[in-house]
């Protein structure tokens, strides 16, 4: 029996895709870089905290930085060599954060033999999220929230269904696609462990059907490994990879206003996240590298590649054939949600899943008109707000009005923004309008 | 060296739709409906047009300069007030009202609210109002020369009545058979055969009629072309369409309830390019599907009742501009349900 369907979800857009520079190029392992710099801040929840000193020498998957409470995650060596520094550093938020700095020695040592625990799937429940935790596995999609904890949910919240997202709805993004195609048998390994953790009946990979190729590669990896799973092939829509929208297209159910995928009865993972969680149980190796989407008509070589944790941008581009004379935007992540970075001295982090370069002329929006009502907002909406009610309301600085209009509901995903023909960026209105109802909320205890 | 790239917030990629394209090409679909026109009514349709063009764009320049605002004009919602303000009047009116006209939508239809988004009215159908209610004679009664290829109006030679005109005296007529002689009871039965019987000078527009109104099918080919581009939606145009149909049908035929000749109403008057290019006019119509499909048969059931029993013959304009006026409310009351929201009980 199978609760999953080929559904879709009301709204969402249609941009051009863009992943044709990179999804047949297979990923290319870097060398190690010179220098890495690993922030104490890559995930959501309170920041690590670093445990070594300045001239320390470590080993790749050294813990460099533990865990600074439940809802957080360590850090680790991502090459060998020495502490040089332990410092603020610029960091993909655009606000600098501190950071271990580790100047290689070359020799890529790691710190212990990553033997193969063929019994890896008899360990208990709690010890897989611990050797979770332990491993520094957050979320691979962007999003980077803590992994482990998201496999713990509370006993009045039972989880029957995982999902694992490989939908990479985001333009240009290629990174997934990649890992499907390359590495489907770690993909369904993890996807067994996390299915054990959480005791699920049900576990679907979930793909836009523009991948063909990684829909037919996980197909035949589950049935030679004889698992139940079921891969679901997804209409091509943004934000098909969004957890609200993946969970209502697999499953029909529908995630409640302000609440979580566990409300459903449901855990939504990265496949990425399953490679992750699957080499750490079964080779106790933690996270220290992962794949990066490198692309954009700014870089000379678009390409995939695997790289170390806190490499930074300069030394990633570089390996791609460096940039042409009229970069205009560095953006980490996809086009849609991703973060536009002011230096390429930021490193890549564990949700660092691309980095998109664009040139000058399509860096910058046309100028802001008057909304004309088109009503295009509230077609694109996949939340079914009015966003172009929640802006004038924001605007008007209404923002109980703009939060009855269900602002809050809003997951960000810049539907709105990329179709509005007035060019006014709804979505940047709406984030200052949530920013400030939640510094409101705080303020009044 | 760290300022050298463009910081903003996401998303980092656009469409490439723009208020002009959307404008210019809603000014590119009526481009066969005003060529046919000239073809019909003749070089004085095209002088009127461009006219009014012409004085909805300096008013808005002028105005738009004088509130100390940006000009606008090259967004070409301007233009196109100015163009559908002429398809809306006869092509013998004298060439003053065009301009007034023109002024009055420009000035107090739109740039009196703050200009394009703003207005709550569609400013070409506001200046029609305005020379409706000033020039009445002018903007009922088609005189002159009739248009190329003859006629269907059979009731009047001299004046040049709209089919609608010579349906709603022929039918008061026979409603009243007692007080008029046999003879004129005999002549409205036989205009209104011929009416029924004439259906395809409706559909190309050889009547009597305004500017733009009368060629059906040049005004649906300029409708099928933004329906492909989604700059309109079929909400509107086929709710408004249908009830009027329907309604038309039920409530609007000489003789009695059901008799009502659907396509002779569907394809009279100015349905079809009201519904299709001025009730979609996205500042002044509905934002969700629901709203517009309420929004059509509203402007439906308006236009029926000034049809079959209002003053005047023709009520297409006047039900958009009341419709127009109930967008607030309509949208207020048909949000969607939010995702994960409560189920509606």
């Amino acid at each position: 029996m199978s609760i999953f369907r080929r559904g879709s979800f009301s709204g969402g857009i249609h941009p051009a895709e863009s992943k044709g520079w990179t999804a047949k190029k297979p990923v290319q392992k870097l060398p190690v870089p010179p220098q890495v710099v690993i922030p104490i801040q890559q995930h959501i929840g309170a920041p690590a905290k670093p445990i070594v000193e300045k001239g320390a020498t470590v080993r790749v998957g050294d813990l460099i930085c533990e865990a600074g409470g439940f809802v957080s995650v360590p850090a680790h060596a991502s090459i060998s060599g020495t502490v040089s520094a332990i410092e603020e550093r610029p960091h993909p938020s655009g606000l600098p954060v501190l950071s271990v700095v580790i100047d290689s020695d070359g020799a890529d040592t790691w710190c212990s033999d990553l033997r193969f625990k063929d019994d890896y799937l008899s360990m208990d429940r709690s010890n897989m999220l611990k050797c979770v935790q332990a491993a520094g596995i957050v979320g691979m999609g962007g999003a980077a929230f803590p992994t482990h904890v998201k496999l713990s949910p509370p006993g009045d919240k039972p989880v029957d269904t995982i999902i694992l997202n490989g939908a990479e709805c985001e333009p240009y993004l290629t990174a997934d696609h990649r890992l499907m195609v390359e590495r489907p048998r770690e993909i369904v390994l993890g996807l067994q462990i996390i299915a054990k953790i959480l005791h699920a009946k049900y576990a679907a990979i979930g793909i836009e059907n523009n991948k063909p190729d990684a829909v037919e590669t996980l197909r035949k990896t589950i049935s030679e490994l004889g698992l139940p799973y079921k891969v679901i092939a997804l209409r091509v829509k943004y934000p098909q990879g969004a957890e609200k929208q993946l969970i209502n297209a697999m499953t029909g159910r529908e995630v409640p206003s302000g609440g979580l995928p566990m409300d459903v009865g449901c855990v939504v993972q990265n496949v990425g996240t399953a490679v992750a969680v699957y080499e750490a149980i079964a080779y106790d190796r933690p996270l220290v590298e992962r794949i990066v989407t490198v692309t954009g008509n700014g870089v000379k070589e678009p390409k995939n590649v695997l790289a170390r944790i806190g490499s930074p941008y300069a030394y990633i581009l570089e390996q791609c054939g460096g940039l042409t004379d009229d970069v205009g935007k560095i953006v980490m992540g996809g086009p849609m949600m991703g973060l536009a970075q002011s230096s390429l001295d930021i490193p890549v982090i564990k949700g660092t899943s691309g980095l998109l370069v664009l040139r000058k002329k399509e860096s910058s929006r046309q100028e802001e008109c008057v909304c004309i009502s088109c009503g295009n907002c509230v077609t694109a909406c996949p939340m079914k707000l009015i966003p172009k009610m929640v802006v004038a309301l924001v605007k008007n600085g209404r923002l109980a009005g703009a939060e009855a209009y269900h602002m809050m509901d809003c997951i960000e995903c810049g539907s709105c923004s990329f179709v509005c023909p007035a060019h006014i960026n709804l979505l940047h209105y709406i984030r200052y309008g949530k920013s400030e109802v939640l510094r409101q909320r705080k303020k009044a205890g | 060296m760290d300022n050298q790239y463009y910081i903003s917030s996401s998303p980092h990629i656009y469409t490439r739709e723009s208020i002009a394209k959307i404008m210019f090409s809603v000014n590119l679909s009526l481009l066969p409906a005003a060529g046919y026109a000239v073809y019909l009514f003749g070089l004085r349709a095209l002088w009127i047009m461009l006219l009014s063009i012409f004085t909805c764009v300096v008013t808005e320049a002028v105005i738009q300069r004088l509130r100390k605002k940006k000009v606008t004009v090259d967004d070409g919602s301007a233009i196109l007030t100015g163009l559908l303000l002429a398809f809306n009047v006869s092509a013998q009116v004298p060439l003053l009202l065009p301009v007034i006209g023109s002024f009055f939508a420009i000035a107090v239809g739109k740039q009196v609210f703050g200009g394009l988004g703003f207005n709550p009215m569609n400013p070409a159908l506001l200046g029609r109002a305005f020379l409706v209610a000033s020039w009445p004679t002018h903007m009922t009664v088609f005189s002159g020369a009739p248009p190329r290829g003859g006629t269907v109006s059979g009731i009047d030679v001299i004046t040049q009545a709209t089919p609608l005109n010579v349906f709603k005296q022929s039918k008061d007529i026979l409603a009243h058979a007692g007080d008029y002689p046999a003879d004129k009871v005999t002549e409205a039965q036989q205009a209104i055969g011929q009416l029924y019987d004439s259906l395809d000078k409706l559909f190309m527009g050889q009547i009597g009629g305004c500017i733009g109104e009368t060629s059906v099918l040049f005004l649906l080919i300029g409708a099928a072309f933004l329906l492909y581009k989604g700059y309109i939606t079929w909400e509107i145009p086929v709710s408004y369409i249908g009830s009027v149909a329907v309604l038309a049908w039920v409530f609007g035929g000489s003789e009695g309830l059901f008799s009502g000749n659907i396509l002779f109403h569907v394809l009279s008057g100015g349905l079809i390019l009201g519904a299709f290019y001025m009730a979609t006019d996205m500042v002044t119509s509905p934002i969700t599907s629901k709203g517009q499909l309420i929004f059509g048969v509203g402007c439906g059931i308006i236009t029926v009742l000034i049809r079959v029993i209002g003053g005047y013959p023709e009520g297409v304009s006047y039900s958009i501009l009341l419709m127009n006026l109930m967008v607030p409310i309509i949208d207020r009351s048909t949000r969607p349900r939010v995702f994960g929201g409560a189920q509606k009980k």
